[in-house]
């Protein structure tokens, strides 16, 4: 469990530093994510197993209390009341109409690449 | 309560730390309670604890921060996990390569326009459209480019929570009321719209569409911020 935690956090440096270092557009976590996967692969390709292994189960850990790490931000909407009582209307409705239009165009367009592809 | 005693625990990282967790717990027996039911969202209702309870403690969310800040830097190490069920469902992935790149590309930009044009419409601010623009890309993300364009970073991180918030809550309705039953579709556009909150709202749907969420947030932070500088001046003067 330590080990796989270490590995996380090895990935996620590696990324921040190579995001910073070469200026790359992808922030350093995803870049870590990226990496984690990769070196998954690599690791069962040379016979090493991933299922159950210690960062599968760091990494299934972490992600059943993904919702939980986001109330800390979340809870930042204390200090924009103000703001948000004087133009929440404007940023309600934009965050529902953009959000529910979103999700609609995205669904839509990648069912219908689909279909074309099949 | 002894006074001093309050003195202590409101200024240790122990006592927020705790609060935060304890909300959560609460929050999520509820959503458990509902059988997940979309609107039981566990964020929204442990954010309005926590919220609740700073105001009645007059806590400043400095304050509140300096011990909620280790539940916070969980999310770095937690993204990297995504990589994980990446790995696993790798070829499902890359059978979807071409519907993920059309639905990424068209997916971004309407984010960007129409969250931007619709407040625009309706008279607001200069700086609080840019602070929109990033809103449906993970908070670290959203509030480098906020930065970067001009907007103001704390509110992007909120309204960046907003979003996932109103994702996570719709996202499910919405493609039972369509019929959709394609995972990696339904999926994919969670995590396109509304990051991580959508994406843990995706997996307890399906672990499929869980997979194809945490793609598309990955994706989605990196065209973002690449998109916005380009479209944001062709609507915000």
């Amino acid at each position: 469990m330590l080990r796989g935690l270490f590995l996380l956090l090895v990935c996620q440096l590696v990324g921040e530093v190579a995001a910073r270092g070469l200026d790359l557009p992808a922030p350093g976590p995803v870049i870590g994510l990226a990496l984690l996967a990769g070196g998954l692969a690599l690791h069962a390709r040379r016979g090493g197993t991933v299922e159950g292994g210690d960062v599968d189960r760091a990494a299934t850990a972490l992600l059943g209390s993904l919702s939980l790490m986001f109330v800390p931000a979340g809870v930042g909407v204390v200090q924009y009341f103000d703001l948000l009582a004087a133009q929440g209307f404007a940023l309600g409705v934009s965050l529902v109409v953009s959000t529910a239009l979103t999700l609609l165009v995205t669904v839509g367009v990648f069912l219908a690449a689909k279909k074309r592809t099949a | 309560m002894n006074g001093r005693l309050w003195v202590y625990l409101e200024t240790t990282p122990l006592f927020w730390l705790t609060a935060t967790v304890a909300a959560f717990l609460a929050a999520d027996w509820a959503a458990a309670r509902a059988r997940r039911h979309p609107l039981v969202n566990p964020v929204l209702i442990s954010v309005a604890l926590v919220a609740v309870l700073l105001r009645f403690t007059g806590t400043p969310y400095k304050t509140y921060f300096e011990g909620a800040q280790f539940v916070h830097f969980l999310l770095g190490p937690a993204t990297v996990a995504l990589g994980v069920p990446l790995y696993k469902n790798f070829a499902l992935v890359r059978a979807n390569a071409w519907p993920m790149a059309a639905a990424l590309g068209t997916g971004a930009v309407v984010a960007i326009v129409s969250s931007v044009g619709v407040a625009a419409l309706l008279g607001a601010p200069r700086e609080a459209l840019i602070s929109l623009a990033p809103k449906s890309v993970t908070a670290g993300v959203a509030m480098a480019v906020s930065e970067k364009l001009g907007g103001l970073p704390p509110l992007t991180a909120v309204l960046v929570i907003l979003t996932g918030v109103i994702g996570a809550v719709i996202v499910t309705p919405m493609m039972n009321a369509l019929g959709i039953r394609d995972y990696a579709a339904r999926g994919f556009a969670a995590g396109l719209a509304s990051h991580g909150i959508g994406t843990a709202r995706a997996f307890t749907v399906d672990p499929v569409a869980g997979v194809f969420a945490g793609v598309a947030m990955g994706l989605n932070a990196v065209v973002t911020p690449a998109l916005a500088p380009m479209i944001l001046p062709l609507i915000v003067r």
